[in-house]
């Protein structure tokens, strides 16, 4: 065997049999006693509160999807920021008007209570 | 030692054909949203393997700009999905019959 | 450095122009929004006057963006057709509570997105132009929020949209991946050269495939109805005229222009797709019992027509192309126009039924309706015939003879549903008494620009064919 992906082939092998190995002796030797506590939902320990399908307010999907434009947006400054020195004015200028333009949707949100958490 | 092209286009390919499967089978407008940023990845991973292959970064740009377009399409997708959702307290499409489909 | 950037001004002016909107929006009362209609107006007058000042620039950042003839002519269609969207909206926003600032954002935000598509010469370029285009489609149709109809048909273009966006993503990928560039004139050199083969083609029809949804083309057609109906009406005339244009942009600069040596593994292709596309719609058409749906139909249709363009190629081709994408866009307008007139409350007006006996009602809203109905048709010396004609010409000088029968046998169709709407304006009695907006200044003019615009055309349609051919010269 020169491959020397073998090994890693063979400790893939094993490991897919231990757990198969495993799961099956759990499921059939293990004993099966449900109880009421045990089909609680798992809270850290605590005894659960309520329903963990409550309806929460539009708000946050309003907040998430900001945060997501914005955190992508962030991704061109990396490029520029590595390569700042070679573009020189003409790359701050660029990038000014790059932020200029987001800061403006930042203003746009804001300015419509997007921004407002109560 | 480094894996052949092939590998990372028959991968991407194969990541393409469980996005496009996600799209025409799933019945959550969710799952279909996931399903398409997959698409939108599976094809990132192929502008990157090619990029690396060529040693042009020109494909390496490409990925930023198609993360950002994804990530705006993300937005306006749920962003849908919330003005839809307030009419009916569904996401099956099958259930969107005020327009015959 | 200054000169790189002259080609990408008409996209950026509008840029500004959007952006100048949107923060006058935050800043004026609600009574006083009539400022923005015309600051948008402004910003699109502003943007077609720089792209014709400057036609003929240098390309911007290595040529990746023209402002050749051929963009030009687009960003001018590009810019009538936002601004009479604009004109035609300014009533119906205002009466289904629409928000008219975003409203009008978003129209030039879409126009960005279109003229980048049209100047692109990269394909990367061009994909950022179509994401800019339907992203903020997607949105406007959306925008009547009370409208439980208007919300699915946003749903549905944007899951769609997103869906076709893959394809044409991936397509590129492998072009990528196949001729080791995105720009349009590398990929054009690499063409004659040694190349992998199979990635190619495969690359191609994928990009074919993305383009084809945005068209509407027979099969990728089934969304369109059901998103065009649901829309409002000025955000559907929008989407059946300038996101058509602009896909069929972009599909002559690359397909006819650029990558006119893999013609024939194209081309077969895509005359399957035009015989389907022009069939379908207008046999589906005939089928409805709403204008608007019907309306939808016969833009399938059209799109299909238009297709029969890049079918027979060359300079004769493509001029025809574009002068039907004029033609089109007056007749298909203005006939949105008028169903946009006859929206009620909180409902539209757009079935059969609401048109009987408009000819009594509304006499000049019922005689522009059946001008555009019967250029749609195709009966001279309107728009219509003249576009088809021309159409049918190149198709015939290219030895397609059998797409050119196709062609005038679907238009015989389509003569039956066109004239049911006239028939139902002038020989039906009385029907719903739609409470059309009384004083629509600014809905009535763009009718009647379109009006004149559907007559000019076919009567002297000259000038436009220079235009088309000058466009089309100067795709090197």
């Amino acid at each position: 065997m020169s491959d020397p992906f073998f090994p890693v082939l063979v400790l893939f092998a094993f490991a897919a049999v231990v757990v198969l190995a495993l799961l099956f002796i759990a499921q059939t030797v293990g004993p099966k006693r449900m109880t009421a506590v045990k089909a609680d939902p798992f809270e850290s320990g605590n005894p659960p509160q309520g329903d963990a399908r409550i309806r929460f307010p539009v708000h946050f999907y309003l907040v998430a999807m900001l945060f997501l434009i914005f955190d992508l947006e962030v991704v061109f400054l990396y490029p520029w920021a590595v390569s700042f020195r070679r573009l020189g004015v003409f790359g701050l200028v660029e990038m000014g008007i790059f932020l200029l333009i987001v800061v403006i949707g930042f203003i746009y949100a804001w300015k419509k209570g997007a921004l407002d958490l109560d | 030692m480094q894996a052949p092209i092939e590998y990372y286009l028959v991968l991407s390919a194969v990541l393409f054909a469980i996005g496009v499967a996600g799209v025409v089978i799933r019945r959550d407008v969710i799952v279909i949203l996931m399903s398409i940023e997959l698409m939108l990845n599976a094809v990132n991973l192929t502008f990157i393997a090619f990029s690396r292959f060529m040693g042009s970064v020109e494909g390496q740009v490409i990925v930023f700009f198609v993360m950002t377009v994804a990530a705006a399409e993300a937005v306006v997708g749920l962003a849908i999905v919330i003005s839809v959702f307030r009419f009916r307290q569904t996401l099956d499409p099958r259930d969107m019959q005020l327009l015959k489909w | 450095m200054a000169a790189d950037y002259v080609a990408l001004l008409p996209a950026a002016q509008m840029l500004v122009a959007a952006i100048v909107v949107l923060v006058l929006d935050l800043f004026t009362p609600a009574d006083e929004k009539g400022v923005l209609v015309w600051t948008s107006l402004a910003g699109l007058a502003l943007s077609a006057w720089v792209a014709l000042r400057f036609r003929g620039a240098e390309g911007a950042f290595g040529n990746t963006l023209l402002l050749d003839g051929f963009a030009v002519f687009f960003i001018l269609v590009f810019a009538v057709v936002a601004a009479l969207t604009i004109l035609m909206s300014v009533q119906y926003v205002r009466e289904s509570g629409i928000r008219e600032g975003e409203f009008y954002v978003l129209i030039l935000l879409s126009a960005v997105g279109m003229i980048i598509m049209a100047s692109a010469n990269d394909l990367i370029l061009f994909f950022i132009g179509l994401e800019t285009m339907s992203i903020a489609v997607y949105v406007l149709a959306g925008m009547w929020r009370s409208r439980a109809e208007s919300a699915e048909s946003a749903m549905k273009y944007f899951l769609i949209g997103a869906f076709a966006t893959g394809f044409f993503l991936y397509g590129i990928a492998l072009i990528y991946g196949a001729t080791g560039s995105t720009h349009l004139d590398r990929i054009a050199e690499a063409l004659g050269g040694p190349q992998a083969a199979l990635l190619l083609t495969a690359g191609v029809f994928l990009v074919l495939v993305g383009l084809a949804f945005k068209v509407a083309a027979a099969p990728f057609h089934f969304w369109v109805p059901d998103v065009y109906d649901g829309a409002p009406t000025p955000v559907t005339a929008f989407m059946a005229v300038a996101v058509k244009a602009a896909a069929f942009a972009g599909w002559a600069r690359i397909f006819l222009h650029q990558w006119e040596p893999l013609r024939d593994e194209w081309t077969p292709a895509v005359k399957a797709l035009a015989i389907l596309t022009m069939t379908l719609g207008n046999v589906l058409a005939v089928t409805q019992s709403s204008v608007k749906r019907m309306l939808a139909y016969s833009s399938i249709a059209h799109a299909g027509y238009l297709m029969i363009a890049l079918v027979a190629g060359g300079e004769v081709g493509a001029q025809a192309l574009l002068f039907y994408v004029v033609s089109y866009a007056a007749m298909t307008l203005g006939a949105f126009a008028v169903v946009a007139a006859l929206k009620a409350d909180d409902r539209e007006g757009a079935a059969y039924a609401d048109f009987a006996g408009l000819g009594y009602r509304k006499p000049f809203l019922a005689m522009a309706m059946s001008l555009f109905m019967l250029s749609l048709a195709g009966f001279p010396p309107l728009a219509g015939f003249t576009g088809k004609f021309y159409l049918f010409r190149a198709a015939v000088a290219a030895g397609h003879t059998d797409l050119a029968v196709i062609g005038v046998l679907n238009s015989l169709v389509s003569v039956f549903y066109y004239l049911r709407v006239i028939l139902m304006m002038y020989m039906q009695e009385g029907g719903v008494e739609a409470k059309s907006f009384r004083g629509a200044p600014y809905l009535y003019a763009a009718v009647g620009f379109t009006a004149v615009a559907t007559v000019y055309l076919g009567i002297l349609p000259t000038g436009a064919l220079y235009a088309s051919l000058g466009a089309i010269a100067s795709l090197r």
